[in-house]
């Protein structure tokens, strides 16, 4: 095996300058995204490099209460992600319960199995395979959860009618909310789908990329691709299914009546 | 047999009412007078306080699904959410042809239906589930007169045959004196007798 060719600050600089003459271009075409875009660019390097030395540091010296505390930390930052991605915004302290929760049993669960039951690093919390898989999990399963979220409340909202009509007509809460369920479950799960049947064909997913780069033979590098697949479906699939029942469930009260007014702000109810 | 006992919803005086079954009673009021509301609180759509009882059955003793089919809330718009109409029906029957329907009706585009054709559809709708009290909010807003007449006529052989009660709300009270055994105004969150014409 070769060994990895380093990046300098030149190298790095050189793909800067690309960003750079983007972020030019789009302010000659005032497509107003230069701000974003130069923003965006400076967190990237920012948390990136942070990350870089916390890894650094967690990797030396294997402590599981300080993985733990990073691992709780990245849980916390998807949750507060997904709610910033609604565009009917939920009251705070339900939405970030629900979108913990649906995090919690998608990502947390699912690279637990993976660590104890098919991994099994000595111990199996190595930070080396525990963040980075908890990473590309929580990342993954939060756009699903984000998706699906965002469907079914922008659905149930503009449809409010329709619910209530089946309401009066003698559906259960269930019934009257079914079709739009199905339709958010395929909204947060399209993705994952779409990246499972264009991999290897249309895209060369990065994890298996880097792993190439970094000198992994590339039938090790498909397998753990395959893997990190096979989880990030799973763990999506089941994210979107609680955080579409934890949600429905709080759109209704005990007597099967719509109640936006307990899920919503009140700003986006009234509108 | 309804009664209702001390129903309070917000911003109205608590209603209380018994209704005899075979029997309607009308009801009108300004628009925004709440009786849409006063509606919804009986189906249980909102959230209220006091008892609604049907044929000695309480409101609260039921899940709320199994009430809402006893207790038939007619909106005064309805949804319709499959492409065709059959596709909200279990089967056609004789109270299509009664209110001028054939049986092609079940594949009309749901869509291209015109409202007093969605109007009169959606009391057949709600009919299919047998209630055993009707609450009908502007049930003819949207049908000429024969089309009316029609209506008026279903209902009140649907009451007869079924012993089911009625609320039936109306702008026009010439409609309600038809229709309604005791009619009711709510005025300022009261709802007040409105004369007693029974025939």
């Amino acid at each position: 095996m070769q060994s990895l060719i380093s990046l300098s600050y030149l190298d790095l600089s050189l793909a800067a300058l690309l960003v750079l003459a983007l972020i030019g271009l789009a302010g000659r075409m005032q497509l107003g995204l230069s701000r974003q875009l130069a923003i965006a660019a400076v967190r990237t390097t920012v948390q990136l490099s942070i990350l870089g030395l916390i890894l650094k540091a967690v990797f030396s010296n294997v402590n599981s209460l300080l993985i733990a505390a990073i691992s709780a930390v990245m849980l916390v930052v998807a949750a507060m992600e997904i709610l910033s991605r609604q565009k009917r915004k939920l009251h705070r302290r339900w939405g970030f319960g629900i979108s913990l929760a649906s995090l919690f049993v998608s990502s947390f669960v699912i690279t637990l199995l993976a660590l104890l039951i098919i991994i099994r690093a000595d111990p199996w919390y190595t930070p080396q395979y525990a963040i980075p898989l908890l990473g590309m999990l929580l990342g993954n399963t939060m756009n699903g959860i984000a998706l699906g979220m965002d469907r079914l409340v922008q659905t149930a909202w503009q449809q409010r009618r329709q619910i209530e009509q089946r309401l009066m007509l003698g559906q259960t809460a269930l019934q009257a909310i079914q079709d739009i369920r199905r339709d958010s479950m395929r909204a947060g799960m399209i993705p994952i789908i779409n990246a499972m049947a264009a991999a290897g064909i249309v895209s060369l997913p990065g994890m298996m990329t880097g792993q190439i780069l970094a000198g992994s033979s590339p039938q090790e590098a498909v397998n753990y691709q395959i893997l990190i697949m096979f989880l990030i479906t799973a763990g999506t699939g089941f994210g979107v299914v609680s955080v579409l029942s934890l949600i429905s469930r709080r759109l209704f009260d005990s007597r099967q009546r719509l109640r936006f007014e307990r899920l919503l702000r009140p700003e986006s109810v009234s509108s | 047999m309804v009664k209702i006992k001390n129903l309070r919803i917000p911003g109205y005086q608590p209603v209380s009412l018994q209704i005899a079954a075979n029997e309607c009673i009308g009801i009108s009021g300004v628009s925004g007078s709440g009786k849409t509301r006063l509606l919804r609180a009986i189906a249980d759509l909102d959230e209220h306080d006091g008892e609604v009882i049907v044929n000695g059955i309480h409101a609260h003793n039921l899940p709320a699904h199994t009430w809402r089919k006893k207790v038939a809330l007619l909106p005064a718009e309805s949804v319709w959410w499959f492409d065709t109409i059959g596709e909200h029906f279990i089967s056609y029957n004789d109270n299509f042809s009664t209110l001028g329907f054939s049986a092609e009706v079940m594949q009309w585009d749901a869509a291209h239906c015109s409202s007093g054709e969605k109007q009169r559809l959606s009391i057949l709708r709600l009919l299919e589930n047998r209630p055993e009290l009707l609450l009908l909010d502007e049930p003819t807003a949207n049908l000429d007169r024969h089309n009316t007449t029609q209506v008026e006529t279903l209902i009140q052989h649907y009451l007869h045959e079924n012993r089911a009660a009625a609320i039936w709300v109306a702008h026009s009270v010439t409609q309600l004196k038809r229709v309604a055994q005791r009619r009711f105004v709510i005025h300022q969150g009261q709802l007040q007798a409105a004369g007693h014409d029974i025939d």
